[in-house]
């Protein structure tokens, strides 16, 4: 029977991920309520570290998997390696972060356990011994409350931010690190890698500006970006954009704000037709007053913004250059 | 080189959502759809790579009746062929494991080089049916990608990473594609493409066709609840005509926030 957690631990070049922080929380929380011992997985090659580093967490066991072929991620070698710890380990829940690392093999190693797989959670409640999700639908405008139905082992994964990586308890003493023995030998790697790489060109750096106008798909098109444009020069703000924006090229790739793109926080965030979607929000959250303008009042945005003009940006942006021109025409 | 794209219709963008009165979706009267806008870009792409190196595009959906809109859409921007996967039996088919069998199945006989999808859906944003699809017919995989370049017998292609990384990988084909936003510039239908896409096949297959029982599509997780998440911050919201909020915010910006 199945038994036990099973916490994913992220790292690449032996640094540790912090949003397996992020998702122990979670872990933890779900091994208190429901009285289940929680391990944690670390796979790769030189990984002493970050394994020590998650066996400081209040965890009952580490587990490593070390293998050549696990020295550079691969989904091949990861679903393939885990794949085995899980079947041998039948823990009741698998939990991760939902990173780009973790989108690219673990639904296959979902799928090569065929077992079911609740993606990007942003709580939990439990039930007995039961674990309800979270997740949002809609690109954050819908919350589902979702119950697992299949038979265990139950993969889930938590959105970054969900939880707070400082809220992961510390244990009272490190937590046994055992190595794990399996066997990739007839494992083939399909994927061939080339080094990762940073585009040149980053131009603009908006990590430092103290004032953001971001625009959203909230503008319809490129020429009324000339009206967002106008604000920005009255403020004299920096403009940047969400990644819609930048897609249709209306603005250039190093004005995005996101997961993808530049991370910053301003004094000022104000944000004209943008939705809010968790992508972009991991970008700008940190701003220390976040302004939206939107015409749906319910858009995740409000979710954190400080103050919001609930309208249509085609009025609301004019009269806000004229006054913040007027202001300053006025001098002092 | 011949190109599945996985095509799901969504509803759009800029739809006003509420929640149906069962409590567990959204009330999808007075709703207009799309396709999912990474799948438009998967479309785009797969169309580019025809265009270079020929071979055929056929479109995959599994959808009520209304799918056939966004498949004709494909079909005119310049897809070869459909297969719609149409059928009561697939409503049980609510996760992304069950909607994965389906097309897996359905792609058992086909001949083809790469299949591509979106990297994930605009409504349910499960990030997962492109890989199990992958893992189900044994296909090596890679996801967001935002550049594809074939050779002899493999794909070289860009995948995005996070903040600003980027990474090439090679995967001999055939291959499975998780297509990111912005990989491309996408085109509209034209008139001709309009006219020429009405003797274009659209295959409607059943589960039967495909040896699938209710019982194969039987989803692994069920949402049991829809609502519209608790606001956890307290947001200042500024009422008035534009001129009016515009002169409360710039006051509130300079005098309590004092950040202008
Ligand atoms: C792996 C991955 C990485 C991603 N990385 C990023 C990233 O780095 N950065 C990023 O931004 N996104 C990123 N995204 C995309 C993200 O999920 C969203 O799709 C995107 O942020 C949406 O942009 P938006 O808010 O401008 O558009 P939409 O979501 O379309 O929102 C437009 C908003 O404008 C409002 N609006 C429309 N008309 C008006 C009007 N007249 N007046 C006022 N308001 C109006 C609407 O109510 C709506 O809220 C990523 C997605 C994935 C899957
Ligand atoms: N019903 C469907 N029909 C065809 N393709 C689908 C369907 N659902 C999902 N997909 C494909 O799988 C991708 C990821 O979807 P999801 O796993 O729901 O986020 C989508 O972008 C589509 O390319």
């Amino acid at each position: 029977m199945s038994q036990g957690i099973l916490l994913f631990i992220e790292q690449r070049d032996g640094v540790l991920n912090r949003t397996s922080f992020e998702a122990m929380v979670a872990a933890q929380g779900i091994a208190s309520a429901t009285g289940e011992k929680l391990s944690a997985v670390v796979l790769g090659k030189a990984i002493d570290g970050v394994a020590s580093e998650a066996a400081s967490k209040k965890l009952d066991a580490v587990h490593t998997v070390q293998d050549d072929k696990l020295a550079e991620y691969t989904p091949d070698g990861y679903v393939a390696a885990l794949k085995q710890v899980v079947e041998k380990l039948d823990p009741r829940f698998v939990i991760l972060s939902h990173t780009y690392q973790v989108r690219d093999f673990a639904p296959k190693l979902a799928a090569s356990l065929g077992k079911t797989f609740v993606t990007d959670c942003v709580g939990y409640r439990v039930e007995g011994s039961e674990v309800v999700f979270t997740r949002q639908v809609f690109q954050g405008k819908i919350n589902t409350d979702v119950r697992m139905v299949a038979e265990p082992p139950i993969l889930a994964s938590f959105q970054a931010g969900a939880y707070r990586a400082d809220k992961a308890e510390a244990g009272d003493s490190a937590a046994p690190i055992t190595p794990f023995e399996i066997n990739l030998t007839d494992v083939q790697i399909r994927t061939q890698l080339e080094p990762k790489f940073q585009e040149a060109k980053q131009a603009v750096d908006l990590s430092q500006a103290p004032l953001i106008v971001a625009v959203g798909r909230g503008i319809k098109s490129q020429e009324n970006i000339e009206m967002v444009q106008k604000l920005v020069e009255a403020l004299g703000a920096e403009i940047a954009a969400s990644r819609p924006i930048c897609d249709n090229e209306w603005l250039p790739m190093d004005r995005q704000i996101g997961s993808s793109g530049q991370t910053v926080s301003p004094k000022l965030y104000l944000a004209v037709g943008i939705s809010g979607a968790i992508q972009h929000v991991v970008g700008m959250k940190n701003s220390q007053t976040i302004v939206a303008i939107n015409k749906d009042a319910e858009a995740p945005i409000f979710d954190i913004a400080d103050y919001g003009i609930v309208g249509d940006l085609f009025d609301i942006v004019p009269a806000l250059t004229a006054e913040i021109t007027r202001v300053k025409s006025e001098g002092k | 080189m011949n190109i599945v794209v996985c095509l799901k219709q969504v509803p759009k963008k800029d739809s006003i959502l509420r929640i149906g009165s069962d409590g567990k979706w959204i009330d999808e009267r007075d709703i207009s759809y799309e396709m999912s806008e990474a799948d438009a870009y998967a479309l785009e792409e797969a169309l580019r790579q025809k265009e270079k190196h020929g071979g055929e595009v056929i479109v995959v959906s599994l959808g009520p009746e209304r799918a056939r809109q966004s498949i004709k859409e494909a079909l005119a921007k310049g897809a070869d062929r459909a297969i719609h996967l149409f059928d009561s039996v697939f409503d049980t088919a609510t996760d992304s494991a069950a909607v994965a069998r389906a097309i897996s199945a359905a792609l058992k006989d086909e001949k083809y080089d790469l299949i591509l999808t979106g990297l994930q859906s605009d409504d349910y944003g499960f990030a997962q049916v492109g890989l199990i699809v992958a893992e189900q017919l044994g296909l090596p995989s890679a996801t967001i990608v935002m550049e594809v370049q074939p050779e002899d017998s493999a794909v070289r292609v860009k995948r995005e990473l996070e903040s600003g990384w980027f990474q090439w990988v090679r995967l001999p084909m055939p291959a499975l594609l998780t297509i990111q936003s912005g990989i491309n510039q996408l085109r509209y239908a034209t008139l001709k493409g309009i006219m020429a896409a009405k003797k274009k096949e659209i295959r409607e297959v059943k589960a039967a066709d495909i040896g699938l029982t209710s019982d194969d599509l039987k989803p692994g997780q069920v949402i049991e609840r829809a609502y519209l998440p608790e606001k956890t911050k307290r947001t200042e919201f500024i009422e008035g005509k534009p001129a009016e909020a515009a002169a409360k915010l710039v006051e509130k910006l300079r005098f309590d926030a004092r950040v202008i």
